[in-house]
Formats: structure tokens, sequence, C-alpha cells
């Protein structure tokens, strides 16, 4: 079986973004950029796949800028085989990337795609539905477990009142949530092997893909700052501000 | 042209989240809703009753039962054609639901929307919600997802909307629903409480959520968790509240244990009034608290459970 991975090259989780000063997008250069975390997760289930013996190849792909070489790159420092970079400096949209996936589904003919279930710079959590809707595929989304099947698999899925198991008919799309695995760190020899693991460099035009943006951003502003309250001695005194003062008990 | 607001609903019962989504749409045209699910009359009697709402659209089939994206998205498509703005409320239902409709109809969706400045043009969280980006869409219709804490609930009496049947669906042959495993409980659904006790790493354990759940009890609060808390088990992922959990505005928020991670603060940062319990004085949360108490939570927790008796 092949597996795909798909990886963005995101603002590192831990910095504090800053919005730039004419406000139009937020500041990323000379920002630690790093691979979504919700996609380490992907790149973390198709790895085990590997191992336990279900999946034969394991390819990590990306759509965007020249240096999300380096994204792939991590990727097949944990364990990925090979990786293909659509590159554009275009800012992706979701919808654009689901149809570059799928022209590199058409290509390699993958039985299972994971992909994260949002990117935490656009927080989207549109690109994998959308790719199962332009292949016609099922969809497993927030995935917290996967059971492979003869030629179908079961999904449990976080939802919001608690979990849910569907099983879908393969190919499938599937989306990662926080508790399907926890990613591995690349050791360094692992990461010196990765660098003779080929990239293959594509572009949208040559996937016969129009990445153009269908949304305009018009503006991009920090919210209003919360103030610090006030610090209270104890439990009693807690208690009469949240009765007397702000009156919400 | 109108505006399409698709139902959240257990084929019971319409759920709350439907409602702020109407507020939304109202802001945009006339508003007719849609209701897909199997035996699900009683769900459209009671969108029929929504304050404003023009005409709620049935679509009653088994196959439609359990909400699969794989057959509920092509119904929803194939009433597209009438309306100009598609909108769902940004619940994981809606967000499984809405960007396979999307694609279907070859437009961008504008995901978790906090405010509608015109037909075309909307703000929206990015990054945690540490930035709001206003974004504008050429496309026709436009796919939406609602974030419902920004929007104040329809009045859900009053209105006298008419009830139309329309095509059910066909199975799509893609999946099955096999089950679901839901936290039952008595207290408030966490995005509509008006007041959520949350609990953290500092909780330690699992076996200390009953001391939260004490103090809920008593306030009629919900009870929520930092990612930290889910992530080490002590509670189940239902109870996450943060950028990729669930985003809860209520009257009174408190924090106990809960460091106050950026993620997190992306999920209860709108709140009216956050109190954080955390005995590091240094922790982030203060900085978002009205009243911070900086105390060992093994010693505070009873404490205020106590107090409220009195």
């Amino acid at each position: 079986m092949k597996v795909l991975v798909g990886v963005k090259r995101v603002v590192d989780y831990n910095v504090k973004i800053r919005v730039n000063s004419d406000q139009t997008a937020v500041e990323t250069a000379n920002v630690k950029m790093s691979m979504n975390p919700f996609d380490e997760i992907a790149v973390e289930e198709g790895i085990r796949l590997k191992e336990a013996g279900i999946a034969e190849e394991l390819i990590a792909v990306s759509v965007g800028p020249k240096q999300s070489q380096e994204t792939i790159r991590t990727a097949l420092a944990m364990g990925a085989d090979r990786g293909i970079l659509v590159e554009t400096d275009i800012p992706t949209e979701p919808l654009a990337v689901a149809k570059c996936l799928k022209a590199l589904i058409e290509k390699e003919s993958p039985d299972l795609v994971i992909l994260g279930k949002q990117a935490i710079d656009d927080d989207s959590n549109q690109t994998g539905q959308m790719l199962a809707a332009l292949m016609g595929w099922s969809q497993g989304t927030f995935a917290s477990k996967l059971e492979l099947g003869d030629g179908r698999i079961k999904v449990t899925r976080e939802i919001d009142g608690g979990l849910e198991t569907v099983d879908l008919k393969m190919p499938t799309i599937v989306t990662t949530d926080l508790r399907l695995n926890e990613p591995r760190y690349a050791s360094l020899p692992n990461i010196m092997k990765a660098k003779k693991k080929p990239i293959d460099v594509l572009t949208p035009e040559g996937l016969g893909v129009d990445v153009s943006p269908r949304l305009s951003v018009l503006k991009v502003v920090e919210p209003a700052k919360r103030q610090a309250g006030v610090m209270v001695e104890n439990v009693a005194q807690l208690v009469d501000k949240l009765r007397n003062e702000a009156k919400v008990i | 042209m109108s505006i399409l607001v698709i139902a959240e609903h257990d084929n019971v019962d319409l759920k709350p989240a439907t409602l702020n989504t109407v507020t939304a749409a109202a802001l945009l045209g006339d508003v007719d809703i849609f209701v897909a699910g199997s035996d699900c009359r009683s769900v459209a009697e009671a969108a029929a009753k929504i304050q404003g709402v023009g005409t709620v659209l049935i679509a009653d089939s088994a196959e439609l039962k359990n909400s699969l994206a794989e057959n509920v998205a092509p119904v929803i498509v194939a009433l597209a054609a009438d309306y100009s703005h598609i909108l769902a409320p940004a619940t994981t239902s809606g967000k499984n639901i809405m960007p396979r409709v999307a694609a279907f109809l070859d437009v961008a969706q504008i995901s978790e929307i906090v405010e509608v400045v015109d037909g075309n043009t909307f703000v929206r969280p990015i990054y945690a919600g540490n930035a709001l980006a206003t974004v504008q869409s050429s496309d026709t219709p436009k796919a939406i997802t609602v974030r419902t804490t920004a929007f104040d609930a329809a009045d859900k009496e009053g209105g006298a909307a008419s009830i139309k049947e329309t095509a059910g669906a066909a199975d799509a042959g893609l999946s099955q629903f096999v089950g679901q495993d839901l936290t039952v409980s008595e207290r408030p659904e966490l995005t509509s409480a008006k007041i959520v006790i949350s609990g953290g790493r500092g909780m330690q354990s699992g076996e200390n959520f009953p001391m939260l759940e004490a103090v809920a009890d008593k306030l009629g609060a919900a009870v929520g968790a930092s990612r930290a808390a889910v992530d080490a088990g002590f509670v189940p992922n239902d109870y996450q509240v943060g950028q990729t959990g669930k985003v809860v505005a209520p009257d009174l928020y408190i924090a106990v244990g809960i460091s106050g991670a950026i993620q997190h603060l992306a999920g209860m940062k709108d709140s009216k009034v956050i109190v954080a319990i955390n005995k590091d004085e240094e922790a982030p949360i203060f900085q978002v608290a009205d009243y911070g108490l900086a105390a060992d939570l093994f010693d505070a927790i009873p404490a205020l459970s106590a107090e409220l008796d009195k």
C-alpha cells in the first residue's frame, strides 16, 4: 500500500506572531518556521503504517514556496521515503492545495492520504475534506485512531460530543487530530540519511492547476488586548468580587 | 437570493449552534434553514419557530441519519443554486461537511467568521485568534462556517416558517456509521454554558476532576479542560477548550491549574469575566484574567466549594 502525507511550512507554534506594519499580513520574515504540528502527526501515522508492514511507501508532499523543501526534508528525516514539492510563491488557499494534491494522487495512486486537520497559521480546516470531494472519496476527519481492514478503514473521530467511529471505503482521505499519536523526533543519523532521499519539484502550472487566490485579504489586525485584572488574596474575596463586583454568580 | 443555514441537530433536537448561525445569516439576507436527517420532523418544527426564518427545507431519509459528509454534502449541493450564501456553524459536523460542499461547488470556504462586514466581506481569526483577517470573496455561492460565540442566539420562538420537503439522499456508498461514544452529562453544554470551569495539567490526575465538578454543579457550570489535561488522559477529548478544540465565551470562565498557552487562550479569551487559579504567580493566564488567585488549587477549590454554600 502506498501512503501520501501532506506537510505545510508554517510559523512555529511557539512564536508569538506580529501583524506587519501595513496591516496586510502576519510577519513571517526572520521568524522560525516549522512543520505544521498536525502534519507531524500525519507523517508519524504514515511511518507507523510502514513499520507495521501495512504501507510499502510513504511520500511526503507540500504545496508552497521553495523553502517548503526543508519541511519535506523533516518528514524524510522522520521516516518518509521521498518527497514532492509543488512549488509556488502564491499564498495558497485550501481549495488550490486540494487541487494540486488531486493532481499528485492521479500520478501516484496512493491508497491512503493523511493530512493535518488544520494548519495553525490560517486555521482553515478545509483541505482534507475538499480533496475528498474532488476525488469523490470518503473522508475520515479529526481522526484519533485508525484500523485498517481489507479495502476498508475504521476511523475514530473526535467530535463535539465525544468520539465517533466510521467505516470508510478506501482509498480515502484521513485528517489527523491531536490524539492520533505522538510524533517522533528525527535522529541525527536519519537526518543525514534524509539528505540523500529524493525530492521532486513540480509546479501548479505543470500539473494544470490554477492556484490563484479566490479570497482577497483586505486587512489583518491584532485583536483588542485583554487588560490584566486584579489579584485577590483568598477565595472569600474572589467569591465576593464575583457576586458583588462582576455580578456573574 | 436567500441565505441557507445548515441546521445542527441529532434528529430529535435542534442544537443551539444553529441559532447563532441564523443571526449571522440574517445580516446577509432572508434566511432559510435546511434540516438533513432521518425521522427529523421535530427538528424542522423547532427550526420553523426561529424568529426571522422564511422556509425550512427538510430532507428526511435513512442515508442522512448520521450526518455522514459523503451523503449530506451532495444534498446541500443540490440546493445551492437558489442561494447566495450557505452557512453552517463551525461545529465538528459543520467543519466536516462544509468544505466538501465548497469543493463540489468550486468555491473557497470562509472558515469561522466572527463578523459580517458586507455580503462579500467577512472577518475571521487566524493564528489561533492572534490576528483577525478581513477577507473578501467573489465566489457564488459563498460557503461559510460561523464561530457561534461571535453571534448572539436568534430567538427560538415567534417564527412561523413553512416546512418544505426536498429530495432525500442516495447512499454515496463510501462510508458507514459504526457508533458513537458520547460523554453523558447533566451539566450544560460546554459551548453554550454561561459559566465554564476548566482544569489543566495542574489537576495532576483525572481523579481530581470531581473536585471541579462539585463546584460546577453549584454554579450550573460546564466543565472543560486544557489540551495538556486531555493529552494526559485526565478527561475525554470533548472537554478540550482551545485553538483546535472548542471555543467558548461564557459570562464567567474559571481556569484552574492552567498555565495559559496561546492555544488555550484562543479558545476562551472572549469570555466576559475570567478567573485564574494557579500556584505559579508568573503563569501567563494571569495576564488575561480579571481576577487572579495565586494559590494551590487543592486548597482553593475545596475552599471555593465551601464558600459558594455560604
